[in-house]
């Protein structure tokens, strides 16, 4: 099919249906009601499940159970929900269940504003509810790449048995784009016999499975946590995705940047390259797991002076480049709360200013 | 000679943790048998709370799931949402159920989700160690009410039967006990009924068990079962609270 004009929060809904996710539990809170509007209609024409929840705390534990018996299953929600959702997402990491969130980020803290913002990457990529635990955060820069990484996060987090999280932003649900939707990224759900509650009949079997997160005896909370790292590990081995920008040139600053910054970066480059400064960027695509190793190659380059980490926040990821550039190269930070996305002359001006 | 007592299928062979005189054990057994008797062993699927019943998963012989504390009827939502044809049931005590879990359960009921909650009322949270709960009775001695609950202070100990029978849309409530036989063979028929309308398809039921708690009351098994009658009886009333409008009460 070809390409259609839509609304992200809407092709984000779309996405998950394509992708063959048929049940979706949500609480309407903005910039990202859309996503439950458009799916209250659709779900019903599809056969699959809507049901709004009486809050995000709830809706969260309707993923986990829904998850649980074997269900491939999404939400969408916006900061100070996935806050309330945290409880349940600690839950779900622990109990290895496959879930994907969907944040529209919003500026916070508390209820914060309703503009777009990256002021949730701590609460994405640290964990923003108890326990050990890390979820695959995955960043798109537009609508169409919002489409992908949905299609793509139902298989991830089936591989890993894991939560999957799309860090989005107000803009990025709000604004309309042209998008395809790849009909190759269609998955079936993976066979969960093996776990989930999915009754006994059901998987032909006289052995109960059980969903839990309980571990009593210190051995065995050890060695559960040591399986959850191993899953970690393996997403730093293996799934880290990154898009370099103007990266061939003799740059002198590195420009750390995702999501809806991304966009405003990559015009600072542009305008720097036709007056003759040469700047380039890495743009996670996954935040976690973070791509440390391209950044610490790239900050390397000889004609590389500093590193730039730029967010819509107060500095959060520049935690994640300076580690990453493990001090070969001064990291500074630029950013703002959110809802006012610097223009690309307020980045310049930045850059300018340390040469 | 045939046997004619034996383990319920849906109840495993572990010991329990529950404390002597306990009447956990004694719910478990009514919901293996009745689980038995309805031959749904192969699509049910529990829901273990937070409080003393978390391991309940260790004494029964089919799927089950551990919540979050007073998340199981969410829980039980979204498995009965994707699907329907598993038989689900959450099992809550009174801090899980009617303080923490209060918002999860009342949305549940009143969207008449198709599960049921097997509810246990014994007053006080069992598992953190005997403090005060929203049931716990007035004047009521608890670790976190040392002179008694005042509810001059907070309040009335809350009635979930009566509450939740306000709503229009759950299709049974019922308050039960299961402290003498008597009790017990009533209870179990109401149990049974409750899965019944699961199977059915009607929509939300909730079966109230009065329970004992003799390690945290400070009485013997006996003596709890007394305290019980004596001071639960006369507020907790036991009774059919909402019953499907088609279905004849017995």
């Amino acid at each position: 099919m070809g390409k259609i004009l839509m609304k992200g929060n809407e092709a984000i809904g779309e996405a998950a249906i394509r992708a063959g996710c048929l049940n979706y539990f949500a609480y309407p809170i903005t910039p990202q009601s859309e996503v439950a509007e458009y799916l209250s209609r659709r779900m019903p024409e599809v056969g699959g499940v809507f049901l709004q929840g009486e809050s995000e705390i709830a809706v969260g534990n309707m993923l986990f159970g829904a998850a649980g018996c074997g269900a491939r299953v999404f939400t969408t929600s916006s900061s100070p929900g996935i806050s309330l959702m945290s409880e349940a997402i600690s839950y779900i990491s622990s109990a290895q269940c496959p879930v994907v969130f969907v944040n529209i980020v919003r500026g916070g803290p508390g209820l914060g504003g309703i503009l777009p913002s990256q002021a949730d990457y701590f609460q994405a990529t640290k964990g923003g509810g108890h326990g050990d635990y890390r979820l695959l955060v995955m960043a798109p820069a537009s609508v169409q790449e919002a489409v992908e990484m949905v299609m793509t996060a139902f298989p991830l987090a089936e591989k890993y048995r894991n939560p999957v999280m799309i860090l989005g932003d107000g803009l990025i649900g709000q604004m309309m784009e042209p998008v395809e939707f790849p009909e190759h990224l269609r998955t079936e759900p993976s066979n969960k016999d093996d776990w989930a509650t999915n009754g006994m009949d059901t998987r032909k079997s006289n052995k109960p499975n059980l969903v839990k997160s309980l571990f009593l005896s210190a051995e065995l909370l050890e060695e559960h946590n040591v399986i959850l790292k191993a899953k970690y590990d393996r997403m730093k081995q293996e799934e880290v995705r990154y898009e370099p920008y103007n990266i061939d040139t003799d740059y002198q600053a590195l420009i750390v940047s995702f999501g809806t910054m991304s966009r405003v970066c990559r015009t600072v480059i542009d305008d720097l390259k036709a007056e003759g400064f040469e700047t380039a960027m890495i743009r996670p695509q996954t935040l976690f797991p973070f791509p440390e190793e391209p950044i610490k190659q790239a900050a390397l380059k000889e004609s590389c002076k500093i590193v730039l980490s730029i967010e819509l926040n107060m500095g959060q990821m520049v935690e994640d480049v300076e580690r990453s550039v493990q001090g070969t190269r001064p990291v500074h930070w630029y950013g703002k709360a959110g809802g006012d996305v610097p223009t690309p002359e307020e980045v310049i001006d930045v850059i300018k200013s340390f040469f | 000679m045939a046997k004619t007592f034996k383990k319920p299928e849906a109840l495993s062979d572990q010991s329990t943790h529950y404390c002597p005189g306990c009447t956990h054990g004694i719910i478990h057994r009514l919901v293996a048998e009745v689980i038995d008797e309805l031959g749904i062993r192969g699509r049910t699927v529990g829901i273990a709370p937070v409080g003393c019943a978390v391991l309940a998963y260790n004494y029964f012989t089919f799927d089950f799931q551990e919540a979050a504390h007073g998340r199981a009827p969410a829980m039980a939502t979204g498995i009965k949402r994707v699907r329907p044809d598993l038989i689900v049931f959450t099992y809550q005590g009174d801090g899980d159920l009617a303080s923490i879990g209060m918002g999860e359960i009342i949305h549940a009921a009143n969207r008449g989700e198709k599960f049921t909650t097997i509810f246990v009322n014994n007053t006080v949270y069992g598992m953190t160690g005997g403090q005060m709960a929203p049931t716990t009775l007035q004047g009521q001695r608890t670790t976190t009410s040392p002179a008694g609950r005042n509810v001059e202070e907070v309040g009335m100990p809350v009635k979930i039967a009566e509450l939740l029978s306000a709503l229009e849309t759950p299709a049974y409530i019922t308050r039960q006990a299961v402290l003498k036989p008597k009790y017990i063979v009533r209870a179990k028929k109401a149990l049974k009924k409750a899965f019944q309308y699961q199977i059915d398809g009607r929509c939300f039921s909730l079966v109230e068990f009065i329970s004992t708690c003799p390690t945290n009351w400070g009485l013997t098994p006996v003596e709890a079962i007394k305290w019980a009658e004596d001071n639960m009886l006369p507020y907790f009333k036991l009774g059919e609270y909402k019953t499907p409008d088609d279905v004849e009460e017995d």
